[in-house]
Order: C-alpha cells, then sequence, then structure tokens
C-alpha cells in the first residue's frame, strides 16, 4: 500500500463528534468527492438512526450504529477507523475493530492511554499489517482525496494552506499544531503536501516516523520528504538507517524540536510526554546532528525552515521531478448555513413536475401507464418498486378490507358524526378514530405472533401453549359464523391469490399447520380475514428479500394497520356520504337500550 | 508525563498487598512502615510490635538512591544490627531537623557532581536482617524500546552496578503469553546463582515479571532481595508506576504517592495555581518557571510550538533571557486563558528590567486545528484590561503570532484592545512565518 487514503476511502467515525464529521464533509464537499467521507457514525448511547450534516449548501444523513461491528457489516467498504473515544475506551474499541477485521488503517485521538495498553495495541495492529495512526493525534491527510477529523482545521486554512489538492511533499510530525503549521510553510515556499500524517504525541505510538516515510519513498506521488522531530525517544534513528541502507533515496528536510533542553535538567518537561531525553543520544541536538551526517537536509535552527524547504522545491523543479501543478476547481463551502427542521425521502416537488419516489406523477397516474395504486403504495411507503404480483397483492387487500358493513364501531361512529352535522373530513376521523387494537388490530397482531412463533421454530401446539400462558386468544383465528365446511371466500381469495403468484408463502403454510389444530378443537376457529392479510403481508416482504429485522420493523411502526386504515377509509367516506344524502337527522340513542344504575355517592 | 517514580514504601506496600497472587509459594513478612519523625516511630510501635521487639534498618525513603554512599542508612549503633527504637527514632529527627546534601552519583565511593540541599522529610523502617552476601541477589524490569526486559543477577546489593556484565536481560514483547515468558525465564537463570536457589529463583522471578506486567509498573526494581528457602526479604527497592494507568489500578494500587524529587525546587503558588486549574479541566494549561527576572515571557498556544519558541529564544537571545516555559491547548475557554493571561502578567510586572530595557511578551502559536483564536485572545484582553497600568510601568513589548479558527477577528481585537489601552503591540497571522516575531521582537 503505497497510498494511505484514495479519494474512495470511506470511514466509520467512532463517537458523534460533530464538528470534526462536519469539517470532514466540507473538505469532501470542497474537493468534489463524489462519496462523504464518513460512511457511518458509532454512537453506542444515541437512539437515532442517523445524523443530519451540510453537504455544501445542502444536507445529507449519515446513518449512525449502536457498535463497530454493526457500523462495519452495514458498511463493509470503509476501512478506516476513526477512533475518537476517551482513553478509557479507546484500546478496546481499537482491539474490536482489529478482531473484526477488514480495515487498513486505525486512528486513535485519545491522550494518555495506559502504556501496555498502547503498545499491546500498537503490537496487534502491526501483526495483522493494520497502520494505526496515534494515540494523541489529530490525525492524517491525503489532500485532495481524504482527510481526518480536524487536521488541517478550518476550511479556509485548508485552502490557504493548499491542502485541498494534492503537492509534492511527503510530511510527517510529531505534534498536530506544527502539523498545520508546516503545511502552510510547504504551502508558501514551494507546492504542498502529497501526504501528511501527525504520528501523535504519546510516548507509545503506532506507526512512527520510518513507517511513514518508508510508504511514502513508495508513493509516487512524493517526491520529497519532510520530518518534524522532537527530543527523547530514538525513532529518528531508524530513518538515518533507512537512508544509509538505501531503503530511502527520496530527498528528506528534517527538524528535531527541543534544542532548548539542553539546557535544564530533567524537571522541566517539554512539551509532549514522549519528549523527555534520556541520554545523549536523545537530544534534539545529537538527532540533529545525525541526520545532518547522512546527508539529510536539516536546517540550522526551525525559523531556517522555510528558505531550505524553498531551496529543495527549487532545485527539485529545475530537475524536473517536481512539476507545475494545475490547480483543480473547487466548490466553495457557504459561509451560512440553516440546518432543515423537516427531513422529506418519499417525494419532492421542487422540479418541473412532483415525483413519488423520483417517478413524476403523470408516469403512474394514467391508465396507459399500467401502473396502479398498489404502485403508489409501493413508491411512497417503502420507497420501492414493487413487482406486479405485490402491488397487486396490496391492491387486493385494499378492496378486501373497504367496508364492512354499518354496524361495526368505525363505521357507527362515522355515522352518528354526519348525523350531528358534522363535515366529510370530521365524520371520517372519528371512524378512523376507534382503529386500534380491537378493531383492525388483528393484521398486525396475527403478523407478529404468527411470525413469532415460526421464527422460534415452535409447533402449532407449543404456540397455542405460549399463547394461552400469555393469556391472549390467538389473533386472527376465528368467526362468529364462518367455519372450514362454511368458508369465507374473501380468505380462499386471497389464499388462492397467494398460491398462484407468490414465490412462496412459509408463515401461510405454518398458520394452515395451526389452523388445523384449532380447527379440530372447534369448528369456527379458523385462519380469518385479518390473520390471513398480516401473513400473507409478512411473506409478501420475505420474498422481495427484506431481512427479518425491517419486516419487525414494518410490524412494530404500524405498516399493516395502515393497509387497513387506508382500505377502509374508503367504506368510512361511503357511510358518511349516504348519511349526507338521506338527510337524516340528529341521532339519540333510546334510553330504554341503557341499563341505568346510578348509586348516590358515597362520603369518604 | 505518564511514568511516575513511588515510595520504596508505597512499592512493598502495592507487592504485599498481592503478595499471594504472585509469589504463592514464597513468603513475606511485610515488616515496614514509614514516617516523617520520631515521634511517629514511637507511636507506630504500639500497633507493630516488631518496632520495639527486633533491631532496626532506618533511612529516607525520597526517590533517591546510593543512600548508603551519602552515609543516610542507619543499622547500627555500635556495631552492625544494634539499633534499637529509641535510636532509629532520635536519628530520625536529627536527620529530618536540617537540610541534607545529598549526592546522586559516585565515582568508587567519592561524589560525583554536585549536591543537591533539600531536607528529607520520608523516612521507611524495617528490621535488619542478618544475611550472608550469596542470599543477595538482584532482579528489575522496565521496558526498553518495544520490548520488556527482565534483568535477574546472582550479585545484589551494592556490587551489582560493578558487576554489571554478569546481569542476565531477557527481553519480551508486549504480546508474550504467560508460558512463553516462565519457560524463557527458566532457562535463563544466571549462572551464579546457587545450585539450591535455583528454582526458587525462577518461580519467584517469573511472579514478580508477572507482577510488573499486570500491575502497571513502568519500572521495578529489587535490589538486593534475599532467599531463605522459601523466606523472601525485600531489602531495597525501586518503583515507577505509568500513572495513565491509574484509572484502571485504583484498587490494586491502593493510596499511592507520586512526590516531587528530592532537591526539586519548591514550585511556586503561580505555578501550583496554573496546575489546579489544568486539573480541572479539559484543556491543556502548563507553566513552568524558569527565571522569574528573565525579560522575555512566553504565553504560548501548542505543546509544540512552545517548545519552538524556547528554541528559538534560546537560540537568538540565550536562555539568560528567557523567564518561563508554557503552553495552553486544547480550546480552554476564555476565563482559563484569562487565568493564565493573568498569572504570567503578575509575574512579568513585579520589576522592571535590571538593565532599564523594555521586556518583550511572546504570544505565540502554530494555526491551530480546532481551538477558536477569538474566544482565547477574549480572555488575554481582560486581562490586558487589569493589568495595563502595571504593563505600561514596567515597559513592556508585545508580540502576537497565531492563526487557525476566527484568527482575523483574534488578532484585530487584540490591536484594538493594546491600542486602546496604550500598549505597545505587533500583531501577524499566518502569512508570517511562525517564530519569526521572536526575531523581530529581539533584534529591535
Amino acid at each position: 500500500m503505497s497510498q494511505l487514503f484514495t479519494r474512495d476511502t470511506q470511514a466509520i467515525f467512532w463517537n458523534n463528534n460533530t464538528t470534526a464529521i462536519q469539517r470532514m464533509l466540507d473538505y469532501d464537499y470542497t474537493i468534489k468527492r463524489t462519496k462523504p467521507s464518513v460512511a457511518g457514525i458509532v454512537a453506542p448511547t444515541s437512539n437515532s438512526k442517523f445524523d443530519k450534516f451540510f453537504y455544501g449548501p445542502d444536507e445529507i444523513m449519515i446513518p449512525l450504529y449502536k457498535n463497530t461491528a454493526e457500523a462495519k457489516a452495514a458498511q463493509p467498504q470503509a476501512d478506516a477507523l476513526l477512533n475518537f473515544a476517551s482513553f478509557r475506551t479507546a484500546y478496546d474499541v481499537t482491539m474490536e475493530a482489529l478482531e473484526l477485521g477488514g480495515f487498513t488503517s486505525i486512528m486513535v485521538t485519545a491522550e494518555g492511554i495506559p502504556e501496555r495498553l498502547a503498545r499491546k495495541m500498537n503490537a496487534t495492529a502491526r501483526a495483522k499489517n493494520v497502520t494505526v495512526i496515534g494515540p494523541a493525534t489529530v490525525g492524517a491527510i491525503a489532500p485532495g482525496a481524504f482527510k481526518i477529523a480536524n487536521i488541517g482545521g478550518t476550511i479556509e486554512n485548508i485552502v490557504q494552506s493548499k491542502l485541498h489538492r494534492a503537492g509534492s511533499c511527503g510530511l510527517v510530525t510529531r505534534s498536530g499544531g506544527l502539523f498545520n503549521e508546516l503545511s502552510n510553510i510547504i504551502a508558501i515556499n514551494a507546492d504542498g503536501i502529497a501526504e501528511g500524517v501527525a504520528i501523535g504525541g504519546d510516548r507509545f505510538v503506532g506507526s512512527v516516523f520510518i513507517d511513514n516515510l518508508l510508504r511514502m519513498q513508495e508513493n509516487p506521488e512524493v517526491k520529497y520528504m519532510l520530518l518534524l522531530g522532537e527530543v527523547g525517544g530514538t525513532e529518528e534513528y531508524k530513518v538515518i538507517e533507512a537512508v544509509k541502507d538505501g531503503r530511502i533515496t527520496k530527498p528528506i528536510i528534517a527538524w528535531c524540536i527541543g534544542t532548548i533542553a539542553k539546557y535544564y535538567d530533567s524537571g522541566v518537561q517539554f512539551g509532549h510526554a514522549g519528549a523527555s531525553a534520556n541520554g545523549d543520544m536523545e537530544t534534539a541536538e545529537a538527532k540533529n546532528r545525525a541526520m545532518k551526517e547522512v546527508g539529510i537536509h536539516v536546517p540550522a535552527s526551525f525559523n531556517d525552515l522555510p528558505e531550505i524547504i524553498s531551496a529543495l522545491y527549487h532545485e527539485l523543479h529545475a530537475e524536473g521531478i517536481v512539476k507545475d501543478i494545475t490547480e483543480p476547481a473547487m466548490n466553495t463551502c457557504p459561509k451560512v448555513r440553516k440546518s432543515k427542521e423537516f427531513i422529506c425521502t418519499i417525494s419532492d416537488d421542487r422540479g418541473d413536475e412532483a415525483t413519488y419516489a423520483g417517478f413524476p406523477i403523470s408516469s403512474l397516474a394514467t391508465p396507459d401507464t399500467g401502473k396502479g395504486i398498489g404502485d403508489v403504495v409501493s413508491l411512497l411507503w417503502f420507497k420501492k418498486q414493487y413487482p406486479k404480483w405485490a402491488t397487486d397483492f396490496i391492491e387486493t387487500v385494499i378492496k378486501t378490507v373497504a367496508d364492512h358493513g354499518p354496524a361495526v364501531s368505525g363505521a357507527h361512529n362515522a355515522k352518528v358524526t354526519a348525523r350531528a352535522g358534522k363535515s366529510v373530513v370530521e365524520s371520517l376521523v372519528t371512524g378512523l378514530l376507534t382503529i386500534g387494537p380491537r378493531f383492525g388490530g388483528a393484521i398486525d397482531d396475527a403478523a407478529k405472533y404468527f411470525k413469532y412463533a415460526n421464527d422460534n421454530g415452535m409447533n402449532p401446539a407449543e404456540f397455542l401453549n405460549h399463547m394461552k400462558k400469555e393469556g391472549i386468544p390467538i389473533p386472527g383465528i376465528g368467526h362468529r359464523i364462518k367455519s372450514l365446511k362454511n368458508p369465507d371466500l374473501r380468505v380462499e381469495g386471497l389464499k388462492k391469490y397467494a398460491a398462484k403468484c407468490f414465490p412462496a408463502t412459509p408463515l401461510l403454510d405454518y398458520a394452515l399447520t395451526v389452523e388445523q389444530l384449532t380447527t379440530s378443537k372447534k369448528e369456527n376457529l379458523i385462519l380469518n380475514v385479518d390473520g390471513t392479510i398480516g401473513i400473507l403481508m409478512v411473506d409478501m416482504w420475505r420474498a422481495l428479500g427484506y431481512t427479518e429485522e425491517e419486516i419487525n420493523e414494518f410490524i412494530s411502526s404500524g405498516t399493516l394497520n395502515a393497509f387497513f386504515i387506508v382500505g377502509r377509509s374508503i367504506g368510512f367516506i361511503g357511510h358518511v356520504l349516504d348519511e349526507k344524502r338521506l338527510a337524516m337527522p340528529m341521532y339519540r340513542h333510546p334510553m330504554d337500550d341503557i341499563l341505568y344504575d346510578v348509586q348516590v355517592a358515597e362520603k369518604i | 508525563m505518564a511514568q511516575k517514580a513511588i515510595r520504596e514504601f508505597d512499592a512493598k506496600s502495592i507487592l504485599a498487598k498481592h503478595w499471594d497472587k504472585y509469589f504463592p509459594n514464597f513468603t513475606y513478612a511485610y515488616e515496614t512502615v514509614m514516617v516523617q519523625n520520631g515521634t511517629e516511630l514511637t507511636n507506630a510501635a504500639k500497633e507493630k510490635t516488631w518496632l520495639s521487639k527486633k533491631t532496626l534498618v532506618a533511612k529516607p525513603d525520597m526517590l533517591f538512591g546510593k543512600r548508603g554512599k551519602n552515609g543516610l542508612v542507619l543499622f547500627k549503633d555500635s556495631k552492625p544490627g544494634d539499633v534499637s527504637l529509641a535510636k532509629a527514632s532520635s536519628w530520625i529527627d536529627e536527620k529530618s531537623s536540617s537540610k541534607q546534601s545529598v549526592y546522586f552519583s559516585f565515582e568508587g565511593d567519592t561524589p560525583h557532581g554536585e549536591a543537591k540541599v533539600d531536607m528529607l522529610t520520608h523516612f521507611i523502617v524495617e528490621p535488619f536482617t542478618p544475611h550472608s552476601q550469596e542470599e543477595e541477589y538482584y532482579i528489575s524490569a522496565t521496558c526498553v524500546g518495544d520490548n520488556d526486559v527482565l534483568y535477574m543477577s546472582a550479585e545484589g546489593g551494592m556490587e551489582v552496578e560493578e558487576n554489571w556484565d554478569k546481569v542476565i536481560e531477557v527481553a519480551f514483547p508486549i504480546t508474550a503469553t504467560e508460558e512463553e515468558i516462565a519457560e524463557k525465564i527458566k532457562k535463563s537463570i544466571p549462572k551464579d546463582v546457587a545450585a539450591k536457589d535455583k528454582d526458587a529463583f525462577a518461580e519467584f522471578a517469573i511472579g514478580f515479571f508477572k507482577a510488573y506486567r499486570e500491575l502497571n509498573f513502568a519500572y521495578l526494581e529489587i535490589n538486593p532481595f534475599v532467599l531463605q528457602g522459601k523466606k523472601v526479604e525485600l531489602l531495597d527497592m525501586v518503583a515507577k508506576l505509568d500513572d495513565t494507568a491509574g484509572f484502571m489500578m485504583r484498587d490494586e494500587w491502593g493510596s499511592v504517592d507520586f512526590p516531587t524529587s528530592f532537591g526539586m525546587e519548591e514550585k511556586s503558588p503561580e505555578v501550583l495555581a496554573i496546575e489546579d486549574a489544568d486539573s480541572k479541566s479539559g484543556a491543556s494549561l502548563k507553566l513552568t518557571i524558569l527565571k522569574p527576572e528573565a525579560r522575555v515571557w512566553t504565553m504560548v498556544a501548542g505543546g509544540g510550538a512552545s517548545v519552538v519558541y524556547a528554541d528559538t529564544i534560546a537560540d537568538l537571545a540565550g536562555i539568560e533571557d528567557l523567564a518561563n516555559y508554557g503552553e495552553y491547548s486544547g480550546g480552554p475557554t476564555t476565563s482559563e486563558t484569562k487565568f493564565y493571561a493573568e498569572t504570567i502578567l503578575d509575574l512579568m510586572t513585579r520589576s522592571k528590567d535590571a538593565k532599564g530595557r523594555d521586556k518583550v511578551l511572546i504570544i505565540g502559536g502554530a494555526i491551530a486545528n480546532f481551538t477558536d483564536v477569538a474566544k482565547t485572545f477574549t480572555g488575554i484582553i481582560q486581562a490586558f484590561d487589569n493589568y495595563a497600568d502595571k504593563m505600561k510601568e514596567v515597559g513592556i513589548k508585545i508580540y502576537v503570532r497565531r492563526g487557525g479558527p476566527n484568527y482575523e477577528k483574534g488578532l484585530k481585537d487584540i490591536k484594538e484592545a493594546a491600542d486602546r489601552l496604550g500598549l505597545y503591540i505587533e500583531v501577524y497571522g499566518p502569512e508570517t512565518h511562525v517564530t519569526d516575531i521572536v526575531r523581530m521582537a529581539l533584534t529591535k
């Protein structure tokens, strides 16, 4: 792997750090990435399914997950993990990700992870060939391709420091603040950077200077490297060895900060936890001297870095090794953006013609389109184009449940309200308000309980036993007058259609074995129309490829109930219009139909 | 800083607390007390009766070694092993009553380098253990590069340094399993260990290394320990803990102190106040006073940038002119920055420059990643408001250089405030090289 990141790299961001994520998306928009660089966010304590972020002037939704495993399963292409967990949990998060596999790089931001844990984490990653950036780092960047979290600072600074497109320098630093500074210096004195990593300030970090420089040696975009080291540690000597033995041939500019440390005894801690010299070899002076001796370009002081960068850049440019860069076009993020209060994912009225899930209404409305109400439902409710057998089934359901006479509670309510002189909509809703667990609810419950029994491998006897223990009559079973001998023809019709058109009906098949058992106890304990509809809906969704979890969610969110509401509204409106036409007077219930049993209230 | 030294008493207490887990087949009496004066020792004897029944050894417990060569180990009154409780108490009172000179390095028995002078405040007292030189062994463990290294020697005590070539070093990667470690240790026991002790030595070393790893020691040394069959005496110990592991080791370590080393200058109230503010903040606030009468003061954002500024000042002016080292970072609040700035302005305005020059205040920083520059500068401006009169009296030239989120507003605000208050100021943004203000300030 000669490049850390590409324009296709996507990350899973562990912890919903909205500012840092927004900075990544601003960057993506600016450099015109096709896909956002954050594919998903692990937010263990959030109950939301997504969070909104700006993508240029617009907003996009990024999915939230409860844990890394869930996020990785949903976003297998995301091979970078940005671990923003605290120092208490950062180790566990990294180790879990290494165990899961599929990540090529893991960035760890926490400072002060226990040393033994950091060492174990780094060693495990190395054995699995995963690049760890950090701990205690602001991250890394591949200009024009991918940027981690806050590195580079604001989008204005990024553009000013030419971090929005690849230059020719490979930059490696310990410090995150100075990384930014050097990017700026390199942009002013040369043509910017091709790849940059801040390796982190803790004593034990995953990828060290040499790992990054060896990768940059292989990266054709990198023409020369800049290393900013620190007093303390011996990592710079590994680079010196690589220059000596020819593993690194590209020119390197290097400087170790902390030359002041020699004036003070060990009581004064300069800078990072890793910055403390044990012995002469680890002083900044000794390292600067040793680097200079092998031909690395070492300035006289940090203040002289700009000159040395400029000189090397112009030399490489004159030799034709570094070419001129055509500045790419970029997008500009608007300065003022307002977060949207509402989200719509089903239809859009902004264009020439309003659309249902991307389809202009005219492409669905007239008979010549061949589309029916089932197609409209599949687009607006499920954002999918269902096949004809499924849209036909939806229409069959709506037709089947449209009415059941004036005596049911909803129709009765609608009629009473209409007779009180109220409008169609007022009368309709009084009818609809009775729909719930006792009226129309059997469709939901049949789907829920039969699916539960089937999922858990219960045979019919076990299922009956289970429902008995729960103290609930089996929903979808039983009819007032119908029986096996005198079947409900609506049910027969549905079953016949399913047998003919559904690819398979596993749940219905199961329900029929249950029916065999219940009818053996009592004639009229048949699978009724509510039960058949609920169960066949599950079979439809299974055949359409939904996961069991998605189907469970349809059931619990009341989608089955919605079919009943739509269908039965047709009937209720019929009853309301009927009342209006008949001009029936105000209804008063006859007093002789009420049992009056009123006691004088006791004093307490 | 992650690795912190602890007292010998605490090191022994931690091992004693977990003794049966790591050394189930050995016994350790854990007869040791730490006291600050003679009276405390006399009182301790009421509960710890061995203090009056046995003869004693007393020595300071203040993170420094070479106590024998410094004459700070009491093991004889008139002859070795005759120190009574009364004698130990009076010796501790005597040694703690005035400042003592301590040399940290010796060539042979001759002190080398300069002595540190400070009060002795903590002493460790233990029974005198008669034993032969052959029973003294050396063992230690620490991290070198990426590996843990176990050091073992049959030559313990003061002789270990002279005989360092006889010390066996065994390195283990962090991922080594217990079985691998045990096997390798068994194969590496120094050949000079007495034949009768070889198995016991190996078993002890395996337990020792396991304790070092599991209890998050950064350094652990027992020199010497004495093996008498299954009885172990820990005669002298040195230890450092990885304090970043503190949150997982609360119960394992118990209450443990991280004292400052002997001879370190007392921290000033200002430094202690900044340390206190730092410990309560999610941001980082650090201050070290190097030379309070010096001319150049720094108020720099960022761990890396602060070092670069210090380097450059030392290069261009020399360290004689550098008054402090410090940094603030990680997005401090306005009130935290105000407090930090006022602390520095207060120190800086206590006296005029001895040579009558203007003092220099460097308000520096690299281009911030996420710290809001305008917000932090608001805190500095509020401090200017309170200290402007004193600043003018002393004569201070201010040089500012900063970039990052909201830097234009921050730079504009600080320039306006200084102009309003009549303070000398020069203000630069990211177009100016980060340390160039040091050159400007010092060559004027």
